[in-house]
C-alpha cells in the first residue's frame, strides 16, 4: 500500500517529512513516524497500567479488609469485585504488556536497529495505533454502561459469559468484547508491518545473524500471535454472537459445547504468555550484554531456542483444562508437552547467567532490572512445572498458587522487564539520562515489595485458598488467623510498591525536559540505534547506516575501545 | 529474500486468515461428529444454489487471473475492466446467497435454531464479509489501474482473491454435501 511512498522516502533519505511543518496535533497524534507510534503505544499502555493498578488496590484492600470501605472507591460489592479482578488481568494483558512490549519497543526499535528509515506501512502502523487507542477507549466505556462491566474473568468462560441471565452485564461483557477483537486487529496489523519490515528493510550488510536478539523476539512473538489469535477470534465473533442474536456455539442449554470456547482461548492463551515473554527475554539480552561488556553467549543457539519455543508453545494449551473434563490420556500428553516447554525455558536463563560470566559488570539501572528478571522470573517458570504436571494441578488449580505463579511470570515481563527496557533506551528516545540515585530507589521499592505480595500467595494457594472470591469470612477453613495476616502482608506490600511508583514518574517526566543530554551513544553500545542522534530525528540518519558484523562485539581481544558498533568499517 | 513489500504482506494477511477460518471450520467439524442429528438440519440447505455459487466464484477467480496478466503486460485499462468483471462475480454471488438465505429464513430455519445453524451463517456469513471487503478493495485497485498506477497491487488483489475461493470451496462440501 504504502510500498511506493516508502520508497520514495528511501531515495529522499532523512530529508522526507523533516521540512514541512507539522502541527502539534498531526506531530503527536496523527504521526505515521515509527518513534512516535511506538512512544504513543508506550504512555497509552503506561495510563493503562495505572489503571489496572488502581484496580488491583481495591480488590487487594477488599480481601485484605473485607466490608470496610476501600479509601478513593468506597464499599467494594460482589459485582464490582468481579468486574475489577476480570478487567485487571485483561487491561494488564492487552492493554499493558502486549502494547508496551510488542508495540512500543517492537514499533521503537525495530526501525532503528535494522538501520531502516521507517515501518515499510508508514500509515497502516498509524491506523493500528488508532485501532488500539479505539479499543482501549471501549473497554474503559465498558466499565460505566448500565449494569457494569463485565465480570466474568479474563479467560470469559461460557457459559457464565455467553448469557446475560447468568453475567447480569448485557452491555458490560459485549464492550470487554468488542475491545478485546478491536485490539487483536490492531496488533495483526502492527505485527505483520513489524515481519515485513524486518524481512525487506534490513540495512546494507546485515545478515540474519546480524539482527539483535530483541528484533528477533518480537518479530517471532508477532508471528506467534498472528498464528494463534485467529482461531480466538473466531471464538470471540461466536461469543459475540452468543451474547448478542442467540446462536447456540458455547451455551449448553442449547446445545452448546462450553469447554470449546476453553480449547479456543487456550490455543492462544498460552502461546500468548510467550508472546510477551519472547520480546521481554530480547530487552534483557541487550542490556546484559552492554553492561556485561561480553558477548552474547551462544548467539545462534538463542535464537534456535527462541523459534523452538514459539513451535512448542502451540501444544501445551490443554495445561489449563486439567480439571475441565477432558481426556486424561490427553491430559498426560499436556504434561509431557508442557514440561518439555521448560527445557528452552531455562535454557534462555542459563544462556544469560553463561553471558555474565567473567564479563565487567556494571550496575546501572537497567542492569539491575536485568538481573532481577531473571531471578524473579526463574520462581515463575519452576512453579510452572508444578503446575503443568497434571497430578499437582488438580490441587492447585483456581488457587492462588496459579496467581502467584503467572504473576511471576508477568510481572518480570511486564514491569522488570519493560523497566529495564525503558531506563535503558531513554536517552535515546528523549535525548536525555534518567536519575540513577531515583532509578534505584525505584527499583528496590518495586522489588522487594513485589516478592511481599506474592510469596504469600504461593502459601495460602497451596493451603487451598481459592482464586476469585470475594469475603473469604464466609469460608472457615480459608479465613484462619495466619490466613488473614498474610493476606494483610500482601495487601499491605502492594500499596508500598505503588508508593515507590511515584519517584519513577517524576524521574520519568522531570528527566525527559530537564534530565542532563547525552550524545549518540551514552552507553558505549554495538547496535545501529546508537549511531543515530537523540533522539533520532524523521528518518532517523541523515545517511544510512552499513552493517559490518554481529551486534554484541564487546572486549574483542586485540581491540583498543571494548566495544565495536555494527557500521564500523574495521 | 526478495518477495516485493506488498505481495510479502498479504501472504502474512493469509496466514492469519487461514487461522482463523482454520479455528471456526476445525469447531465446526468437531462439534458436528459428536452431534448425529446435525445431518438432517444440513439436509434442508439448498445443494443447487451451493453449487451455483461455487461456479460464479470459481469463474470470477478466472478474470482474476486474467487481470494479473493484463498487468504485467503493463496494460493497466484492461486489468482494471477484467477486476471490474470479477466484481461482477462478486455480486452474482452475494446476490444468489441473499435469494438463498431469504428462502431458509422465510422456511423457519435461523441462527437460533441449533447448533448447525448457527455455524451456517456465521461461517458463510464471514466468508461473505470477506467477500464484500475483497471486491471494494478490487474496486479500489482497478480505479488506479486504470490509470496505469500501482499495478503490482493487481495481482496482490488477486493471491486475495484467490484466497477468498478456496475458503469456499472448503464452506461447499462442509455445509451442503455433507449430510
Ligand atoms: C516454564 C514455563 C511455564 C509453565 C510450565 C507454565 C505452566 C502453567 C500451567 C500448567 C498453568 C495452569 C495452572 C492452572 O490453571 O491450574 C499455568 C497458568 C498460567 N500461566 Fe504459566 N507456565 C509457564 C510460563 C508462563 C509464562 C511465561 C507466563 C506469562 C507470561 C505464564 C502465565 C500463566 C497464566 C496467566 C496462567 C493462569 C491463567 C489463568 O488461569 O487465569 N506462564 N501455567
Ligand atoms: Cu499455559
Amino acid at each position: 500500500m504504502a510500498q511506493h511512498s516508502h520508497e520514495a522516502a528511501h531515495v529522499a533519505g532523512a530529508s522526507h517529512d523533516a521540512h514541512h511543518h507539522q502541527n502539534w496535533f498531526q506531530k503527536y497524534c496523527w504521526s505515521t513516524d515509527h518513534k512516535m507510534i511506538g512512544m504513543q503505544y508506550m504512555f497509552t499502555g503506561m495510563a493503562m497500567a495505572l489503571l489496572g493498578a488502581f484496580m488491583a488496590y481495591v480488590f487487594r484492600m477488599q480481601l485484605a479488609f473485607p466490608g470496610h470501605a476501600v479509601p478513593g472507591f468506597g464499599l467494594v460489592s460482589p459485582g464490582q469485585y468481579n468486574m475489577l479482578i476480570t478487567n485487571h488481568g485483561s487491561i494488564m494483558i492487552f492493554w499493558v504488556a502486549m502494547p508496551v512490549l510488542i508495540a512500543g519497543f517492537g514499533n521503537f526499535l525495530i526501525p532503528l536497529m535494522i538501520g531502516a528509515d521507517d515501518m515499510v506501512f508508514p500509515r497502516l502502523n498509524r491506523l493500528s495505533y488508532q485501532l488500539f487507542l479505539l479499543s482501549a477507549l471501549v473497554l474503559i466505556a465498558s466499565l460505566f454502561v448500565q449494569n457494569g462491566g463485565f465480570g466474568g474473568a479474563w479467560t470469559a468462560y461460557p457459559p457464565l459469559s455467553a448469557d446475560k441471565h447468568y453475567n447480569l452485564t448485557p452491555w458490560g461483557s459485549s464492550l470487554w468484547l468488542i475491545a478485546v477483537v478491536l485490539e487483536f486487529v490492531a496488533f495483526l496489523l502492527g505485527g505483520i508491518n513489524f515481519i515485513v519490515t524486518s524481512m525487506n528493510s534490513r540495512a546494507p550488510g546485515m545478515k540474519a545473524f546480524d539482527v539483535p536478539i530483541v528484533v528477533w523476539t518480537i518479530v517471532i512473538a508477532s508471528i506467534l500471535f498472528l498464528a494463534s489469535v485467529g482461531p480466538l477470534v473466531a471464538g470471540a465473533i461466536m461469543l459475540l454472537f452468543d451474547q448478542l442474536l442467540g446462536t447456540s456455539f458455547f451455551n449448553p442449554t442449547r446445545g452448546g459445547d462450553p469447554v470449546l470456547w476453553q480449547h479456543l482461548f487456550w490455543f492462544f492463551g498460552h502461546p500468548e504468555v510467550y508472546v510477551v515473554m519472547l520480546p521481554a527475554m530480547g530487552i534483557v539480552a541487550e542490556v546484559m550484554t552492554v553492561f556485561a561488556r561480553k558477548k552474547l553467549f551462544a548467539y545462534k543457539t538463542v535464537i534456535y531456542t527462541i523459534i523452538a519455543t514459539g513451535v512448542l508453545s502451540f501444544f501445551v494449551w490443554a495445561h489449563h483444562q486439567f480439571v475441565a473434563g477432558i481426556d486424561p490420556r490427553m491430559a498426560n500428553v499436556f504434561t509431557v508437552t508442557t514440561l518439555l516447554i521448560s527445557i528452552p525455558v531455562a535454557e534462555m536463563c542459563f544462556v544469560y547467567i553463561a553471558t555474565l560470566y567473567g564479563g565487567s559488570i556494571r550496575l546501572t539501572t537497567p542492569m539491575l532490572w536485568a538481573l532481577a528478571f531473571i531471578a524473579e522470573f526463574l520462581i515463575g517458570g519452576v512453579t510452572g512445572i508444578y503446575l503443568g504436571s497434571s497430578g499437582l494441578d488438580v490441587f492447585f488449580h483456581d488457587t492462588y498458587f496459579v496467581v502467584a505463579h503467572f504473576h511471576y511470570t508477568f510481572f518480570p515481563i511486564a514491569i522488570i522487564a519493560v523497566m529495564s527496557g525503558v531506563t535503558f533506551w531513554f536517552p535515546k528516545m528523549f535525548g536525555r539520562q534518567l536519575n540513577e540515585f531515583w532509578g534505584k530507589v525505584h527499583f528496590w521499592g518495586t522489588i522487594i515489595p513485589f516478592n511481599g505480595i506474592f510469596i504469600p500467595l504461593f502459601i495460602l494457594g497451596a493451603a487451598g485458598e481459592h482464586r476469585r472470591i470475594f469475603d473469604y469470612s464466609n469460608f472457615e477453613h480459608m479465613s484462619k488467623p495466619w490466613m488473614i495476616d498474610m493476606r494483610i502482608a500482601a495487601t499491605v506490600s502492594l500499596v508500598v510498591m505503588l508508593a515507590f511508583q511515584i519517584p519513577f514518574l517524576i524521574n520519568f517526566v522531570w528527566s525527559m525536559f530537564k534530565g542532563p543530554k547525552v550524545g549518540k551513544n551514552p552507553w558505549n553500545a554495538n547496535t545501529l540505534e546508537w549511531t543515530a542522534d537523540s533522539p533520532p530525528p524523521h528518518g532517523n540518519w541523515a545517511v544510512m547506516p552499513e552493517v559490518h558484523r554481529g551486534p554484541y562485539e564487546y572486549s574483542v581481544p586485540g581491540r583498543e575501545r571494548d566495544f565495536w558498533p555494527q557500521d564500523e568499517k574495521v | 529474500m526478495n518477495i516485493p513489500t506488498g505481495r510479502l504482506a498479504v501472504w502474512w494477511v493469509l496466514v492469519s486468515e487461514i487461522v482463523i477460518f482454520g479455528g471456526l471450520l476445525v469447531s465446526y467439524v468437531m462439534h458436528r461428529l459428536g452431534q448425529p442429528e446435525w445431518a438432517e438440519q444440513a439436509a434442508h440447505t439448498h445443494l443447487w444454489f451451493g453449487a451455483t455459487n461455487t461456479f460464479v466464484l470459481l469463474t470470477s477467480s478466472l478474470s482474476a487471473v486474467l487481470a494479473h496478466r493484463a498487468a504485467e503486460e503493463g496494460n493497466g485499462p484492461k486489468a482494471a475492466k477484467l477486476l471490474h468483471l470479477t466484481c461482477l462475480g462478486a455480486l452474482t454471488f452475494l446476490i444468489i446467497k441473499s435469494v438463498e438465505w431469504t428462502d431458509e429464513i422465510r422456511s423457519g430455519f435461523t441462527l437460533q435454531d441449533g447448533g448447525f445453524w448457527s455455524y451456517y451463517y456465521t461461517a458463510a456469513g464471514l466468508h461473505a464479509f470477506h467477500v464484500i471487503v475483497g471486491a471494494v478493495i478490487m474496486l479500489w485497485v482497478a480505479a488506479s489501474a486504470r490509470k496505469n498506477q500501482d499495478l503490482h497491487r493487481v495481482e496482490n488483489i488477486g493471491i486475495y482473491w484467490h484466497f477468498v475461493d478456496i475458503v469456499w470451496i472448503f464452506l461447499f462440501p462442509l455445509l451442503y454435501i455433507a449430510k
